[in-house]
């Protein structure tokens, strides 16, 4: 008796929260969904400018993306494949020293490699640009618009990415299987090699993941390192904007999201990302 | 396959010791455990022997060799941890491969050892596992198998059966025991937990403080504790803070406890009690009277409470296989104990020895080793080869009018 009264008490309330939960996660879709979906839709319309509802639709504004956008994709690929390596080789090793190691100036080293997280990409694009001046005119040296400024300035903005998740995989790891190599005979570089890098697979392949998703999107930054012949992708399409409005815009958007979205799906498969910095 | 010697090991952090003058001669084979409540410096020796930590002072040696100047990889220690730290990545196989690869061992021969290994552990089925596919017992099993596998000249363990739950730890210890005794591996193993070190070691050390506050077998730190920490945490004690008078009655919370051993001595000092020595007689007719206040009954013993005088308080425990029976709280009883029930303490922790019977006071306290054998309960072993830093050893003569017990005396017979 008192149980099914309980029962009976309890069950519209709970009803309630699942519906609740039900529609939160429709609302969550459609924002996220909704946008994509318009993109693609556009993408197809065959206008140079865009009206709706569109007399046609066609598919050529993806032929046209390469003889448009090809140098400024290949720039952003190749830029941020550099930040990647560079930010591999900077934070795996800053990773594993700030989560195995206590030493003088530990905290204030966590800091500053996570700090670029912090501060606007405006004030940090145009603090390198003027940084870069400077060195200029009493160097001679052309840094302003040069593709190392621009390299340095994405391993800037990849580096705390890489170094979070390296960390955060290196905080799930008990240590002591470390000692327990080194206890069996394998001298440092052999641990590092065996054990500890092992172990941080997963945080490795999210952090270039999203070391490589952050410079290949980056905008406001980047927007003060470009020069002439070389500007990303973003940046391009920005430009490309000022002048017209058309659907090959939305055509760039949706190759963009296929490709990342790809890199996401197939990575998961390789390295579980998700149970990696969980 | 070692003699394993620490002599005079310590450490400090900065103005913090943490380990102060350990001292200990380990057999080939023997397994000795060093036991302690947490941060009283036992897993900080440890890793001073396998090289984790670096020693501050003193030195570690194996078979006679100074092994402090050698790095983790190169001083052969196998070592297995309260976390098991199998390498998640590994099969079980290859994590009990890896010594051997690292020792650069041919593929056969390595996989024969493996095998062989896999067999001792019973873990043949699971060779092929990874480790979070195996439960707790089975992991630290893996753990074992890894640190044998490379036959090392001794094997330490940390707290390896904390892990596990209660049903397995016995098992898992046993299987340890045996497979260390089948082997004939110097041991050291760490752990808090004073039944699991009962039940493995060959020889106890008690530490606190960072210092060894008595090392034996395990009867010797039952019978013949040498302060009141181990009177307290090897087995159970109640603990009795009180005054020993000069008629040699021990008064303590508002009641007068007649001693069963004369002490010739007299002042403050700690009487230590064991519960399942005391027994419960009639009213008037044993050391002390006291009223039950708790009457329990657990299957293998009845357990008492009794307050003894106004708030002293004191557990009694009797095996329920003897004639007896349940006394209701608020029932009036006495309290009656032989000579190995009490053990006392003076001021500085030191232990007084009772005067043999018909002996007087001289005999005792005068170059002891005749009276002292001659009453081989409470006398120290002689086969203790360490140098404890027993508490009242390293004090100065003190003003007290309790004699400096066997304590004192022990460390003159060892200078």
């Amino acid at each position: 008796m008192v149980s099914a009264r309980h029962m009976a008490n309890r069950f519209p309330s709970e009803t309630a929260g699942r519906w609740l939960v039900r529609l939160l996660l429709a609302a969550a879709v459609a924002v996220i969904f909704v946008p994509l979906v318009l993109t693609i839709y556009l993408s197809v319309f065959d206008e140079t400018l865009i009206t709706f509802p569109p007399h046609a639709y066609t598919t050529r504004w993806y032929a046209r993306i390469l003889p448009e956008f090809g140098g400024a994709l290949r720039t952003s690929l190749l830029v941020a494949l550099a930040a990647v390596a560079i930010s591999l080789v900077l934070g795996v090793p800053a990773a594993i020293g700030l989560a195995r190691h206590r030493f003088r100036g530990r905290g204030a080293l966590s800091t500053l490699l996570l700090a670029p997280l912090t501060v606007p990409g405006i004030a940090i694009g145009l603090g390198i640009y003027v940084c870069a001046v400077m060195i200029e005119e009493r160097t001679e040296w052309p840094l302003s618009g040069s593709v190392p400024i621009l390299v340095a300035a994405h391993v800037l903005i990849a580096l705390p990415w890489v170094v979070r998740l390296c960390l955060a995989a290196l905080a799930n790891r008990d240590p002591a299987a470390e000692e327990a190599a080194a206890s069996l005979g394998a001298p440092p570089w052999r641990v590092l090699w065996r054990v500890t890098l092992p172990a941080m697979r997963g945080g490795i392949v999210a952090g270039a993941l999203f070391a490589f998703i952050v410079s290949f999107e980056n905008l406001e930054m980047t927007l003060f390192l470009t020069a002439p012949g070389m500007t990303t992708l973003p940046i391009s399409v920005l430009q490309y904007l000022q002048y017209r409005i058309d659907p090959l815009v939305a055509a760039v958007a949706v190759v963009q999201v296929v490709l990342v979205g790809g890199a996401l799906l197939l990575l998961d498969r390789v390295v579980p990302v998700g149970r990696a910095v969980a | 396959m070692s003699r394993l010697t620490l002599d005079g090991l310590g450490k400090r952090y900065g103005t913090a010791v943490a380990v102060d003058g350990v001292s200990l001669d380990i057999a080939q084979g023997e397994l000795v455990v060093l036991l302690g409540p947490s941060g009283c410096g036992k897993t900080t020796t440890l890793r001073m022997i396998a090289g984790f930590v670096e020693a501050s002072a003193g030195d570690v040696r194996l078979d006679g060799q100074s092994v402090l100047g050698l790095p983790p990889h190169r001083r052969d220690m196998g070592l297995v941890f309260q976390s098991y730290a199998l390498f998640p990545h590994l099969t079980v196989a290859r994590n009990i491969a890896f010594g051997l690869e690292m020792r650069g061992m041919a593929r056969p021969a390595c996989d024969a050892r493996v095998a062989e290994m896999l067999r001792l552990t019973r873990l043949g089925a699971l060779a092929d596992r990874l480790p979070r596919q195996l439960s707790g017992g089975q992991q630290q099993r893996v753990a074992l198998a890894r640190a044998l596998a490379i036959q090392p000249r001794v094997l330490l363990l940390d707290e390896p059966l904390s892990n596990l739950d209660a049903a397995l730890r016995a098992e898992v210890g046993r299987e340890i025991r045996l497979l260390q005794r089948e082997s004939g591996l110097t041991t050291v193993m760490v752990t808090h937990d004073q039944d699991e070190a009962m039940a493995m070691a060959d020889r106890l050390v008690v530490m606190r403080d960072g210092r060894v506050q008595q090392a034996g077998t395990q009867e010797d730190l039952y019978e013949r504790p040498a302060t009141p920490f181990v009177a307290g945490f090897i087995g159970r004690s109640n603990m009795v803070p009180g005054v020993l008078g000069a008629d040699g009655g021990f008064s303590s919370g508002g009641a007068v406890l007649h001693l069963a051993g004369r002490y010739g001595a007299a002042g403050p000092g700690t009487l230590a009690l064991r519960p399942e020595r005391l027994s419960l007689a009639p009213p008037g007719s044993g050391y002390v009277d006291g009223v039950v206040e708790l009457a329990t009954y657990l299957g293998a013993v009845r357990e008492h409470l009794v307050r003894l005088g106004h708030d002293l308080r004191v557990v009694v425990r009797d095996p329920t296989a003897a004639p007896g029976r349940l006394h209701p709280p608020g029932e009036p009883v006495a309290l009656s104990w032989d000579l190995s029930a009490e053990r006392l303490f003076n001021a500085q922790d030191a232990p007084l020895l009772p005067l043999p019977p018909g002996s007087n006071r001289e005999t005792v306290y005068g170059r002891g080793e005749g009276a002292l054998a001659g009453h081989p309960r409470l006398a120290i072993a002689e086969s203790l080869h360490f140098a404890t830093s027993n508490a009242s050893a390293e004090r100065p003569p003190h003003p007290d009018p309790l004699p400096e017990g066997e304590g004192a005396d022990r460390s003159t017979h060892h200078d």
